[in-house]
């Protein structure tokens, strides 16, 4: 069974057509052929027109799909050997945060990005993607294993956001993510950053900070949450798909104000219509990219990204007379 | 050339801004409620003199009591807010900005000066809770990412002031990309070996939390502030529970490793200055050395 969203209501009901026709087929009565291919045409039109005027918040329920692929799925379909290395060496093992090191097209990279679960037990094993302190500093251990053997880290982003509690708290949830962003900035080697879900907040940005900051298709990336920021700001949940559009939240509106570095497309339908085409196209671009950074030196590396995320921000600036 | 330099005369400036504490002639404690008068709580550095509650106070007050003889001269202020993604809520942002810099006299939500300390020349940049809840937008992080950049020119430590209720969500994506570019900078200063004094107070929560308040080489807390990463209306409706007492204050941090030392505000220059002297030790030459292994 699929699931459709509210938005996906036309497609669903021609699929459902489609379905009673293929019934009609198969008991080989009447030809039905031509009213099938009419009826995919429709289909495929149709998706065309849905996906191509997304809203914010239409993105942000895809980027959420229960069937969507997550970092271990990307992982298991893009690497062709990898060695999962586990605990941040201090206090425990983060499953919210997965790293290890794999091998794409011949190329060792450190893979590190937030995991979420499955079914309701995995989704409590992993906090549902949002990582604890002991998280980051696993990710931070593991970068500076990759800067240590020189080798790539690309880091995949999805999470609600960077775990709430009091255990978060009291081991410095705040001083995890900091420290990430400033030894981030700093890595010798190159480093690519991609959304593939969630990206929220200060959770996001604490596995974040690279030299190609990337957003599938169907994602959204922001300080804030839609629901909380609607909570915060309208005083309601109810203003979510408001607070959707306000935070320019989409990929297209990111790359368009300057804060990433380029957009993936996704199969038509969303990255969970079709996974293997997504994973295919995954590994094209992470190739595409590398190939880029590894021609460049680490200190021209670490002198751009720095430049990039220092140029970030828009002021009016008055000219200061002598 | 080390980073200190001690600088021979005094630099001035006018301290026209308007304040953020009261102007009456009593002052309500916000805790203990007891009327004290204002000209004593100001004597007082804003410390209740009946309670010792730390009452917010903002860039002006601060700049006041840490610079010798109250001279400074303020920087970057010429940068203003913008409204880069046309954000409204309940309130368009730019009314927002409009009515918050005519009611604090204030431009954003921090100001840079730079002057001396107990006659140790430093960068200061600190923050006002009074502006939009202290929230971190374009224009506090440029400010202090140029901080940052006077400090490595000069050669002079960095101090930050941080109050602050977190992001600004009406920058969403770029006030969260403030995080990055305030690290990534302070990363530049930490090579070159310039201190960073990062002073926490009351409150300090959210993506500043989550990035510059956390990294100094001395984080440096005010008594009894809220110091944390989620706010504690969140923590509590994730856990469903209520908060221990003294969660996410200035002890419990002190407790758990997070910051270095607690001071209270009417000792704070006396102590900065005490660890910037040490600091200052002419001992400590070492720049562009390099250990040589064999
Ligand atoms: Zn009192």
């Amino acid at each position: 069974m699929s699931t459709y969203f509210d938005f996906e209501k036309p497609i669903a009901e021609l699929e459902e057509q489609l379905k009673d026709m293929q019934k009609v087929q198969d008991k080989g009565k009447i030809d039905m052929t031509d009213k099938i291919q009419e009826v995919e045409s429709r289909i495929l039109q149709t998706k065309k027109e849905i996906y191509s005027r997304l809203n914010g918040w239409q993105r942000v329920q895809i980027s959420r799909h229960p069937e969507r692929p997550y970092t271990l799925d990307y992982i298991e379909n893009i690497c062709d050997g990898f060695i999962e290395l586990h605990g941040d060496r201090n206090v425990k093992d983060d499953s919210a945060m997965v790293g290890g090191f794999g091998q794409i097209g011949g190329q060792t990279v450190m893979i590190i990005g937030q995991q979420k679960g499955r079914n309701t037990k995995q989704r409590q094993q992993r906090n549902f993607g949002m990582a604890n302190p002991e998280g980051y500093r696993k990710a931070l251990r593991l970068m500076k294993l990759a800067e240590k053997f020189n080798k790539p880290v690309i880091t995949f982003i999805d999470t609600p956001g960077a775990s709430p509690g009091l255990e978060a708290e009291e081991r410095g949830q705040g001083e995890a993510i900091a420290k990430n962003l400033m030894e981030m900035a700093v890595l010798k080697v190159p480093v690519i950053c991609i959304v593939i879900g969630e990206g929220a907040s200060g959770g996001a940005l604490g596995i974040g900070v690279g030299d190609k900051v990337i957003m599938l298709e169907n994602t959204w990336y922001s300080v804030i949450s839609p629901e909380s920021c609607s909570s915060i700001l309208w005083r309601s949940w109810e203003h979510k798909e408001k607070a959707a559009e306000a935070l320019k939240l989409t990929a297209n509106d990111m790359l368009k104000n300057g804060l990433i570095d380029g957009i993936i497309n996704e199969p038509l339908g969303g990255a969970h219509t079709n996974a293997a085409a997504m994973y295919q196209t995954m590994k094209e671009e992470i190739l595409k990219m590398l190939g880029e950074l590894l021609k460049k030196n680490a200190a021209h590396l670490v002198e751009s990204r720095i430049a990039k995320f220092s140029a970030m921000g828009v002021v009016e600036e008055e000219s200061q007379s002598a | 050339m080390s980073w200190f330099k001690r600088v021979k005369e005094g630099i001035t400036t006018a301290t026209k801004e308007k304040k953020s504490t009261p102007d009456g002639l009593w002052h309500k404690c916000g805790r203990c409620k007891k009327a004290i008068l204002t000209k004593d709580m100001q004597a007082n550095m804003w410390v209740c003199t009946n309670c010792g509650l730390h009452e917010k106070i903002g860039s002006k007050e601060y700049f006041d009591i840490l610079f010798d003889e109250q001279q400074f001269t303020e920087l970057f202020d010429n940068i203003y807010p913008a409204d880069p993604l046309e954000f409204t809520d309940t309130k368009s942002y730019k009314d927002r900005i409009t009515d918050t810099i005519s009611k604090s006299g204030l431009k954003d939500a921090a100001r840079t000066a730079t002057g001396n300390v107990n006659n140790i020349h430093v960068v200061i940049c600190c923050m006002d809770f009074g502006f939009i809840g202290g929230s971190m937008g374009s224009v506090v992080g440029e400010k202090i990412a140029r901080s940052i950049d006077y400090a490595r020119e000069k050669r002079i430590p960095f101090l930050m002031i941080s109050k602050s209720g977190g992001a600004r969500m009406m920058e969403a994506a770029y006030s969260l990309m403030q995080m990055a570019k305030t690290s990534a900078k302070l990363a530049l200063l930490d090579m070159e070996g310039i201190p960073y004094l990062s002073i926490l107070t009351d409150p300090t929560t959210g993506g500043v939390t989550a990035s510059f308040a956390m990294l100094g080489d001395f984080n440096i807390a005010e008594p009894e502030a809220l110091i944390g990463f989620a706010g504690p209306r969140v923590i509590r409706e994730t856990i469903g529970k209520d908060l221990p007492k003294g969660f996410q204050s200035s002890e419990f941090l002190l407790e758990h490793g997070f910051v270095d030392f607690i001071v209270p505000r009417t000792e704070m220059k006396k102590k900065l200055s005490l660890l910037l002297g040490m600091l200052a030790d002419k001992k400590i030459e070492r720049e562009g050395e390099k250990l040589n292994l064999q």
